[in-house]
């Protein structure tokens, strides 16, 4: 990573952690998981309650919708860390690879819903303009969506252009699709606590 | 409890932990990568890509705020600082058009 203390600035039991952890998974943690150690007092231990909340928490969307969500922000956001990370754990969560990529490729004709459909692109807009008014929430509530389901959406939208701006920034190495596949059946199973 | 005051009360405690919390940066700097507005010229470059354009950040932009005399430390708390506040600005703008869009609504479906 571009800063030094984020590759081996971490306490003597967190490098253990580590290192044991790289010894039963065979792995190496990747960066998204090593940034939420480093003084976790000031990001890492609400980034992960936050994000856990939205992306595990209760909500009438699925898990996998949730993934997708992360995926498709993170795609805007060219952010290529994440977007192989929930990429990988949408297709898993789905079990359906041609669905994602379908969604990732052209949301317009992928084959989902009208009511996620709708989210995602307003989440795209949100994304990409930094606002949304009413009339594109109008949208979304006139496919089907509720008030509640489009506020947890954004929960989703906030977590990954919060992750994806920190995995540009710092740089984040990224994973082999194995090494991503691997992660997404650590999240599915983990969450992000 | 309704599960969106938990996602929102999670995200209001990551905010306050970044603005106020135990820092090398003081809060006004936190605050200015936050809001990405008055940063100073060796910061700005960085800062402005984290909150607009992330995947356009580079070595040289890191190199550029270090050679300022920011250590490491209050970098991480800088960038972290600006990303948060981005996030933060799409998502209080999504509530607002929710609210906005829902405002009559509201009420009646209050159970």
């Amino acid at each position: 990573m571009r800063l030094e203390i984020l590759n081996s600035g971490y306490r003597p039991d967190t490098k253990l952690l580590f290192a044991i952890i790289r010894m039963f998974s065979g792995r190496p943690l990747p960066d998204a998981a090593k940034l939420v150690f480093y003084r976790p007092g000031f990001y890492g231990a609400a980034a992960k309650k936050f994000t856990h909340e939205a992306m595990r928490g209760p909500s009438a969307w699925s898990v996998a919708d949730r993934e997708l969500m992360a995926a498709f922000v993170s795609s805007v956001n060219e952010s290529a860390f994440c977007v192989g990370a929930h990429t990988a754990t949408a297709e898993r969560a789905y079990r359906d690879r041609s669905k994602v990529q379908a969604v990732l490729a052209d949301l317009e004709s992928a084959p989902v819903d009208d009511g996620l459909r709708a989210t995602l692109r307003m989440l795209g807009k949100l994304t990409r303009e930094g606002k949304a008014g009413a009339e594109d929430m109008r949208d979304v509530l006139s496919a089907g969506v509720s008030p509640q389901q489009i506020e947890d959406a954004l929960a989703v939208c906030a977590a990954f252009n919060t992750t994806g701006r920190l995995a540009d920034a710092f740089g984040f190495q990224l994973l082999s699709p194995e090494d991503f596949d691997a992660g997404a059946k650590y999240l599915l199973k983990r969450g992000y606590k | 409890m309704p599960a969106e005051d938990k996602k929102r009360a999670a995200h209001q405690v990551l905010v306050e932990r970044v603005l106020t919390g135990a820092g090398k940066a003081s809060p006004e700097q936190r605050a200015r990568a936050f809001s990405n507005a008055g940063v100073p010229p060796p910061l700005q470059a960085l800062i402005g890509k984290v909150a607009t354009s992330p995947a356009q950040v580079t070595d040289a932009d890191f190199a550029t705020a270090k050679a300022s005399g920011l250590s490491e430390d209050q970098l991480f708390e800088l960038v972290v600082s600006a990303a948060v506040g981005q996030a933060t600005r799409m998502y209080d703008a999504g509530l607002a058009a929710l609210a906005e869009a829902t405002g009559n609504e509201r009420p009646d479906n209050a159970t």
